[in-house]
């Protein structure tokens, strides 16, 4: 099974946080990910996305297209970046979000990917 | 066919027999597997545009000799370095083959391989790879193609499979009696993943994995030649083919899922089919039952309905009884559930059903509510059967799954909007 884990945060908080703890969560995030590719889960991603006053969001109605600048979702919350996972399990994929440094300071949230499969019916 | 597939066949087949004397000779799984590995690379590139060797199996032998002994070589030198003592053992002492070594070349040690490869102490992401790569002779970037994951994925899968081995200092040698069935259970197991992973893929990105069926079958075919007396083995192998005869006819040209009832069965491959029921049968008037041959031969009496209506559905469910006596599981029990309504009438399954919303292994499953929706359906009951589509579709992980139940959800609303406004009128 493919999972996805968003990491969403607050620029805001990021910035809240002392020098110390962005240097341990950096750390941190390396051996992770360096966790992830010595098991074989990780499939793809591990992508960080730039601050979301670079975003913009492109919407086209009636064939118009009309691009705002900012991110899709309004809020201090943001989508800062994802991975893509292969694992045996939802279980499996919660408990490698819990190792995340980022579920410490913000969430991680896990979703399936949908695959183009399919049983006998 | 083309030289370069033969050459590949020829290929697979040696690549189990050429790593099974390699590590009688020297030990050292890993290394001696990896040699194979760059062997087989050589010789596919080389034998199309040369020749095949006069004798190909000794040609990979020498080739891949050679690397091990290269590796060994400045393994030693590396430590060597580190520590002066190593220096004292003589140079060609780990590349003299054992004596005794080359008496059984081939059967034991391939059947040894297929063990070892789907030893417990792997997970199974790696028996799958390692059981590819090592006995399927199919490199770690075709594996990679098949499951849609980056090689470098699949190259840790295997080198981690490689280092539980060596970690947990499995011998290279057939499981003891005692353990010989349970181990044969994961050896099996891993050759269904590797079937149902090529089979359930259905169109658009994911068509080259019809390989790893192909695959599947190859080697479970393998298995049944070194162990022609398991009924499970052949059971396997029965169920693999009577599956992959019904390929062609699941899928529409636009990769949508055609269900078992309206397949087109003139598609059915007869070959397959034949050659199935023969295995099946064999196997269930002269072996110890097990779960593989039951589902085979649930299978092989769809496969003798010529059409939908014509299935034996009391013998399907004679069937599921005793599959579910003898291996009980929710999911046999949520087949059981469509062959009792096929034979007492969809109430009796809808009933059957009701005994699975407490179990929390399926009462979340979008299988469950699928089979409801398609009983309700049976039933008359469009409304609870549209809530039924619907809740099945927001849980599959399928994308062609899910397709397929929106279409049969709104399928229903059109035909009671249909009736209303007939209702209307009159």
């Amino acid at each position: 099974m493919k999972y996805i884990e968003l990491i969403h945060n607050n620029p805001a908080a990021w910035q809240a946080l002392s020098q110390a703890e962005r240097d341990e969560h950096n750390r941190d995030a390396d051996d992770f990910l360096e966790r992830l590719v010595e098991s074989g889960e990780l499939v793809g991603g591990a992508v960080v996305l730039a601050h979301p006053s670079n975003a913009k969001t492109v919407r086209v109605r009636d064939g118009v297209p009309a691009v705002t600048d900012g991110p899709f979702a309004e809020g201090k919350e943001h989508l800062a970046g994802y991975y893509v996972l292969e694992c045996e399990s939802m279980e499996r994929a919660t408990e490698i979000a819990t190792q995340n440094p980022s579920a410490r300071y913000f969430a991680v949230e896990v979703r399936p990917i949908m695959h183009w499969g399919g049983a006998d019916l | 066919m083309t030289v370069h597939a033969e050459v590949e066949d020829l290929l697979r087949g040696l690549a189990p027999q050429v790593l099974g004397v390699l590590v009688r000779r020297y030990g050292r799984f890993d290394v001696c597997e990896d040699a194979v590995q760059e062997a087989l690379l050589a010789a596919a590139v080389q034998w199309p545009e040369q020749a095949v060797p006069e004798n190909p199996r000794a040609w990979l032998l020498t080739v891949a000799s050679r690397r091990v002994a290269d590796e060994l070589r400045s393994d030693r030198a590396r430590r060597r370095r580190e520590e002066a003592a190593m220096s004292r053992l003589p140079s060609d002492a780990l590349v003299a083959p054992a004596p005794g070594d080359e008496h059984l070349p081939g059967k034991d040690d391939t059947l040894t391989l297929f063990f070892l490869c789907a030893h417990p102490a792997l997970s199974p992401a790696s028996q799958v790879a390692l059981t590819l790569r090592a006995v399927g002779g199919i490199s770690t970037a075709e594996v990679a193609r098949a499951f849609l994951v980056p090689e470098a994925t699949i190259a840790q899968r295997i080198s981690r499979g490689k280092h539980s081995i060596k970690a947990s200092g499995i011998p290279f040698s057939l499981p003891a009696q005692s353990e010989r069935a349970e181990r044969l259970r994961v050896v099996l197991q891993v050759l269904y993943l590797i079937f149902n992973e090529g089979y359930t893929a259905s169109s658009g990105p994911e068509l080259q994995r019809s390989e790893l069926t192909a695959e599947a079958i190859r080697l479970t075919r393998e298995l049944r030649r070194l162990l022609s007396e398991d009924g499970e083995v052949a059971g396997l192998l029965a169920l693999m083919l009577l599956t992959e005869a019904r390929r062609t006819a699941r899928t529409r040209p636009d990769g949508s899922l055609v269900p078992l009832a309206e397949q087109d069965r003139s598609l059915w491959d007869q070959e397959l089919i034949r050659e199935g029921l023969t295995l099946v049968t064999d196997a269930l008037t002269r072996k110890a039952l097990g779960p593989y041959q039951l589902q085979a031969a649930i299978a092989a009496v769809h496969a003798e309905a010529a059409r939908a209506e014509d299935t034996d559905w009391p013998q399907i469910l004679g069937l599921y009884e005793l599959l579910e006596r003898i291996s009980p599981n929710p999911m046999v029990t949520l087949n059981r559930a469509v062959a009792v309504a096929m034979v007492r009438g969809p109430q009796a399954g809808l009933r059957l059903l009701e005994t699975l919303d407490d179990d929390e292994r399926v009462a979340d499953h979008h299988r469950l509510h699928a089979v409801r929706a398609h009983l309700l359906e049976m039933a008359g009951d469009h409304g609870a059967a549209r809530e039924s589509y619907a809740a099945a579709a927001r849980r599959t992980l399928s994308l062609t799954e899910q397709r397929y139940l929106e279409a049969r959800a709104a399928r229903l609303v059109d035909e009671q909007w249909t009736s209303d406004s007939a209702g209307e009128r009159s």
